[in-house]
């Protein structure tokens, strides 16, 4: 605990009863809290705590993919060769470099250099960016293959079935639209070389962990850019800068999901 | 080192005493300064309006949060007296089997979801917790009002999907019935998705505020019991609720994509989801009883002017019954199909609850043991609650057996279970919070007579309709049937007329609640004479920002005798008396005025 710089009386932080008069105290203290340091502290716990939640939110589908791949360890060493690991390693490392400019932003601000702290934030925010494009291209390519999750898998033609869950319907298209379109492309759905007939469940845990992962990278995109733009204006300073610590806590949790999530997929 | 004031009690004048401005005594929470006489229609009503849907005092958010869950209680309530109603008889008298599946399924998932969760600690806790704590508010009031709108959200979602045709799968949404059944599951996955949310940003703002806005001087051994268990709540909510959250996504999407995680066809496992639900839900049947226990530990002490017996066990095994809550999920599994391992495991950790729950009966008996009991309607509230909760948990050690639970799995014997712990605990356990906590929230008292009928009323009625279901659970009756076979039928009429009195019972505390607002006296700062901030430095209803002058806190929540004899400790060693109150704002002084309640419990000696 680290002591109050100042003797505080605990009465009353404003000096009387008045409000908004900004006398006593700095802007940016709300008036329920004594201290900055106790509103500093609070805010801090309540992100550890709002992270712990994460972990759980995805611990849940962690235990899954534990369960599944136990239950079918063939499935997952099949279907994982449809993974890029080329793209995943990059993908980890553009993430990994995002974690030290926000960690770097932080480090600014504390020592005051605003304009340093601005560019490392949108740094962050264009490495966030980089991860996404990387990833709509991995998706992009599973879905011309025809590889989506669970009963919408679709197979090549004339693989046989024998779970009571996949019926005609899965088969895929003879047809090539992308072909027939003039795409570039020139996958066939179903041309993945997957003849496992859960294939589908395994695409299903990838989809909505890396999804659910995506959609945390988008609000953290959001969130550290509205963090640039206010330090761009100045909001934030080496006297206050919780926003930009408990964002920046957020983005590590982030990328430590990540850090599991690429091992798990992609390599074994 | 801080150095801390007390404040200095101002000189007696025979004039009025003298407020700080904005702060006479008809200023609190509940008024805001009203518009002139020449302001007429919409226009008179708009300002009040708009002050509470955008407050963010705590006080305010913990009264729209009372207001709202009684809503959802009434309409819950209604569906359980309809579905008892249908149960009357074995003929399908006026719902049909699929309008009675739907009807019951509104009831579970609203009770649970929509009251039950939300109950005790988003209402009485938001309003008492920063109160008693000495904080002017909690440690995020925009997060308290982001949670109560979130919580609106979720409502309203399941409020779409009832309307938009119910849904018959039981409050557990059991895979793969869920997947494939045409009601509206998808809706109401999400209201409990987004409400879990509320629930979370709750949790979180309590331990917060409980880690660093206590009060100078109010050390972890004085928390108020209350308080241990709101806290050991929150960590509940904080770690479990997450997971309901991530099941009901998975749900949705299975619905949506068929992503077949719990979908057999595909290769997925149902069981799977019934883990996933339970390592919320019965971590979620603490997050209904702890707060429950909070309340009772207050209520015991004040009423029976004695301190709470055995305190540090009382919160140390509310943190306990958090922490092994968490690992018996899988007792309602037994017959599931899940490892016997597993299940004798289960079993054994589900008996080891039974330990801090009987240390807190025991303890709770022990305060009254000597004590002078004042057999207040919050009392017998809080003694009935005692009864119920002991029968409800002792029914629980007997399904936790593995034997036993074979023969009583999914029979009524269950449903009166959990209904003695919710309903017998639960809610029985917030009357009487409420009928305590009244006073300092509205300012009135409710009647006294009143309440004591009616707690007579609840306790037989809820005896008649839940009793005679341990009988017909025993028998072989199976939960959620529309019909039955003819030798159940009298214990079937019984339980239907006995919720009728349940019901009357409960609509005397609501007009009991209603009448006080408009004709009830004017509540003292104290009436009951406790000892915990929100009575001894608050006026009833309580200022906009709590206290004048943040307290200092000499003394453990309990210690009447310190508190009202003035012979304590004033904190400095020296013997000097315990700090005494600001007379301005309310306290133990404004109890030597002469306000007669009508009650019978003599008044505290007091200097």
């Amino acid at each position: 605990m680290a002591v109050h710089p100042a003797p505080i009386t605990f009465d009353d932080p404003h000096g009387g009863h008045g409000h908004g008069d900004g006398a006593g105290h700095p802007p940016h203290l709300k008036h329920y809290f004594v201290s900055s340091e106790q509103q500093f502290d609070a805010s801090k716990l309540g992100m550890w705590l709002f992270l712990v939640t994460e972990i759980l939110l995805f611990g849940g589908m962690f235990v899954a993919y534990g369960i599944y791949r136990s239950m079918y360890p063939e499935l997952f060493t099949e279907a994982s060769t449809q993974l890029d690991t080329v793209m995943g390693a990059v993908n980890t490392a553009v993430l990994l470099l995002s974690s030290l400019t926000v960690a770097w932003s932080i480090r600014a601000i504390q020592l005051g250099n605003k304009k340093l702290c601005f560019w490392l934030l949108v740094a962050t925010v264009a490495l966030a960016g980089m991860f996404m494009v990387v990833k709509y291209f991995e998706y992009t390519h599973k879905f011309d293959l025809g590889i989506f999750p669970g009963e919408e898998m679709v197979y090549a033609e004339g693989t046989t079935f024998t779970l009571p869950g996949l019926g005609e319907e899965n088969f895929g298209p003879a047809v090539d639209e992308h072909a027939a379109e003039g795409d570039d492309h020139h996958y066939v759905p179903g041309d993945h070389g997957l003849t496992n007939q859960r294939a589908g469940l395994f695409f299903s845990i990838y989809y909505m962990m890396t999804g659910i992962h995506g959609l945390h990278v988008l609000i953290g995109m959001i969130a550290i850019g509205i963090l640039a733009v206010k330090t761009w204006r100045g909001k934030y300073s080496a006297e206050w800068y919780t926003p930009i610590e408990n964002v920046g806590l957020y983005w590590h949790v982030v990328d430590v999901i990540w850090i599991f999530l690429f091992p798990l997929m992609y390599l074994i | 080192m801080s150095t801390v004031t007390t404040a200095p009690a101002p000189a007696k004048t025979s004039a009025a005493p003298a407020h700080p401005p904005g702060h006479e005594p008809v200023h609190n929470y509940l008024l805001e300064p009203g518009p002139g006489p020449d302001v007429k229609g919409f226009a008179r009503v708009w300002p009040t309006v708009k002050a509470w849907a955008t407050t963010v005092d705590h006080k305010r958010i913990g009264v729209m949060y009372l207001f709202t869950v009684s809503v959802f209680f009434a309409i819950a309530g209604c569906a359980a007296l309809l579905v008892r109603a249908e149960l009357m008889n074995p003929d399908m008298d006026f719902l049909t089997a699929d309008e009675y599946n739907r009807m019951f399924t509104l009831h579970g998932v609203m009770m649970v979801f929509l009251f039950i969760v939300p109950s005790i600690p988003a209402s009485l806790g938001n309003f008492a917790l920063p109160i008693m704590l000495g904080a002017k508010d909690v440690a995020f009031p925009k997060l308290n009002l982001m949670s109560y709108y979130i919580f609106l959200a979720g409502a309203s979602l399941a409020v779409y999907a009832i309307l938009s045709g119910g849904i018959d799968t039981g409050w557990t949404f059991y895979t793969p019935y869920s997947d494939t059944t045409n009601t509206a599951v998808l809706p109401m996955t999400m209201a409990v998705f987004v409400a879990g949310f509320a629930s979370i940003l709750t949790g979180i703002n309590f331990i917060v505020t409980i880690h660093k806005m206590r009060a100078p001087g109010l050390t972890w051994n004085r928390l108020p019991l209350f308080i241990w268990a709101l806290y050991a709540v929150s960590i509940v909510q904080v770690l479990a609720t997450p997971v309901i959250g991530i099941t009901m996504v998975l749900l949705a999407m299975e619905r949506l994509v068929g992503i077949g995680i719990f979908d057999p066809a595909l290769g997925g496992d149902p069981v799977l989801f019934q883990h996933f639900f339970w390592f919320y839900s019965h971590p979620a049947v603490y997050i209904m009883i702890l707060p429950a226990f909070g309340v009772i530990s207050e209520l015991m002490g004040t009423f029976s002017r004695q301190r709470v017996f055995g305190y540090r066990a009382i919160a140390l095994s509310s943190v306990a019954i958090a922490m092994l809550g968490f690992l018996v999920w899988g007792h309602h599994m037994f017959v599931s199909g899940q490892s016997p391992l597993s299940s004798i495991v289960f079993s054994v950790i589900t008996f080891l609850i039974g330990v801090p729950s009987g240390i807190k009966i025991l303890n709770w008996v022990a305060t009254m043991y000597k004590g002078s009991v004042w057999l207040t309607a919050a009392m017998l509230y809080s003694l009935a609650f005692i009864f119920l909760f002991t029968i409800g948990g002792l029914t629980g050690i007997m399904v936790g057996a593995l034997a036993v639970d074979i023969h009583l799995h999914d029979t009524y014997f269950v449903v009166a279970h959990f209904h003695y712990v919710m309903m017998g605990g639960t809610v029985f356990a917030m009357i009487g919070a409420l009928f305590y906590w009244w006073p300092k929230m509205f300012g009135r008292m409710m009647s006294e007579t009143w309440g004591r009928i009616s707690a007579g009323v609840t306790f037989f009625g809820f005896n008649m309709t839940f009793f005679t279901q341990f009988i017909l659970g025993s028998q072989g009756m199976p939960r959620r049937y529309f019909t039955y076979l003819p030798e159940y039928h009298d214990l079937h009429q019984v339980s239907t007329v006995g919720s009728w009195f349940l019901g009357l019972g409960l609509l005397m505390v609501l007009f009991n609640m209603i009448w006080s607002l408009f004709k009830g006296k004017p509540a003292p700062g104290n009436p009951w004479g406790a000892a915990t901030l929100e009575w001894t430095h608050t006026t009833s209803p309580p200022d906009h920002h709590n206290f004048h002058r943040t307290p200092l806190v000499t003394h453990g929540p309990y210690d009447y005798d310190v508190l009202f004899s003035g012979d304590g400790y004033g904190g400095d060693g020296a013997g000097t008396p315990a700090p005494v109150p600001n007379p301005e704002v309310g306290g133990p002084q404004e109890m030597g005025k002469s306000v007669d309640l009508g009650l019978s419990q003599p008044k505290p000696k007091h200097d």
